[in-house]
């Protein structure tokens, strides 16, 4: 994974003790982290990197800083949009919205009709959940309340 | 009976389906009742704990409210979904003013994988296990948050996991060993990096495949996904001819079980496991 880092998860930690905001927030690598907890397991100063790269994405988004890697922040948006208008991530809905968003229409067209025809594609959403009370998450979380 | 409470998580309910159904199909035949939970919302997964804290703990803790209605043990198959859900349970005990549902942290969350590891259920399965899977070797593969971190899935051995192999080696296969067991298939980077996903991915089918194995096992749907539907455009990459079935361990359960519905299950494979499982003389 750290092969696809601008900045190696020990130098992030560095910057941050350096107060390098701009710099650590506009990393691709926070990003790029998929929190596997491989470095947090294994750190020699028991310091749990995997949970501070959610901590720096948090604070990445609300900081205003153009984000290092343009599509995943789009991504974890498009997600979160999902859950709040159904209550459940429906795949379809969910790649086709994100597809929408970047422009990019075709790529793994091919796979998508492949996996279709091995049903494993779902045309429409199971069910819709959660109602009221994922509405409440919502709004507290836009307004930052319980933040 | 033993009974359950059952979150079978978004991607369950769509890509995966074959991974519900036949822990649905195992579960029956060895006497365990699955209760469904009502209503219940997506657990906030790779997105929410990468946005803002207390959204991912809101959208695991209104589920294992639910849960919590009843004193039934919670059992999840997604890695995500658990992984969510334990740290919500480790917030609920350390930072209680952070659950604004009626959660207490009071129900045992289960891995499906852990779960079906267990002492008793092994017995189930020895007892009534009708065909061996002898002679097909498996790699083994954990990911990630099914071992790490070990404090939220008590895994004591998470760089080299052992349980799936002593199950797989229960059912008659023989797992292969191999260093990659616990790496990062590069998870929900699919739709955004699929490069990096690509090059993890295909590392893991590499090694499974210089290790000999027959097929690769696992109990994360997205793992899953990573890895059997990707496999001819790493053929066309690399040049390799991968073709490595990868098959979700309740699955092989099953197969030993003699499941009637195995093979509607791997009809739903991108490689196909049928092939191979027949060459080995187990279908």
């Amino acid at each position: 994974m750290a092969y696809a880092m601008d900045i190696l998860p020990n130098q992030i930690l560095r910057h941050i003790q350096y107060d390098h905001r701009e710099r650590v927030l506009s990393s691709k690598t926070i990003w790029i982290c998929a929190s596997c907890y491989t470095c947090s397991v294994r750190c020699p100063n028991n310091i749990d990197i995997a949970k501070i790269m959610d901590t720096l994405r948090g604070l990445a988004i609300h900081s205003g800083i153009k984000p290092g890697e343009k599509d995943i922040p789009i991504f974890h948006s498009v997600f979160l949009d999902t859950i709040k208008s159904k209550g459940r991530i429906h795949e379809l809905s969910l790649i086709l919205q994100f597809k929408f968003k970047t422009k990019d229409f075709f790529k793994d067209a091919g796979l998508g009709l492949k996996m279709y025809r091995k049903g494993k594609i779902k045309l429409f959403p199971s069910k819709f959940g959660g109602g009221r009370e994922i509405k409440e998450i919502f709004n507290a979380f836009e307004k930052g309340e319980r933040r | 009976m033993k009974e359950i409470s059952y979150y079978p998580g978004c991607s369950l309910h769509g890509t995966a389906g074959e991974y519900d159904d036949s822990i649905r199909g195992v579960s029956n035949l060895l006497d365990i009742k699955l209760h469904e939970l009502e209503d219940w919302t997506c657990c906030g997964a790779s997105s929410a704990h990468c946005t803002d804290e207390q959204l991912a703990i809101d959208l695991a803790a209104r589920n294992l409210a639910i849960a919590e209605k009843s004193d039934r043990e919670l059992l999840v198959p997604c890695v995500a979904c658990y992984s969510r859900f334990k740290w919500a349970e480790k917030e609920s005990k350390e930072h209680p003013e952070k659950i604004h549902f009626s959660y207490r942290g009071n129900i045992p969350i289960r891995y499906v994988l852990d779960f079906f590891c267990e002492g008793p259920i092994l017995e189930e399965i020895k007892k009534k296990m009708t065909k061996p899977l002898s002679g097909l070797k498996v790699a083994c593969y954990y990911g990630c948050l099914t071992v790490r971190p070990p404090k939220m899935t008590g895994i004591k051995e998470y760089e080299n996991p052992q349980h799936m192999d002593h199950l797989m080696e229960l059912l008659g296969a023989e797992p292969i060993p191999w260093s990659y067991k616990a790496d990062c298939c590069g998870a929900s980077l699919v739709m955004t990096r699929t490069d990096i996903v690509r090059r993890l991915s295909g590392k893991l089918l590499s090694m499974a495949k210089e290790a000999e194995a027959d097929c690769l096992v696992t109990g994360c749907p997205m793992c899953h996904a990573n890895l059997d539907t990707r496999q001819e455009e790493l053929d066309k990459e690399v040049g390799e001819n991968f073709n490595i079935p990868v098959l979700y361990f309740t699955e092989l359960i099953g197969l030993s079980l003699g499941h009637k519905d195995v093979k509607k299950w791997l009809s739903h494979h991108i490689t196909d496991p049928i092939k191979a499982l027949s060459a080995k003389g187990l279908m």
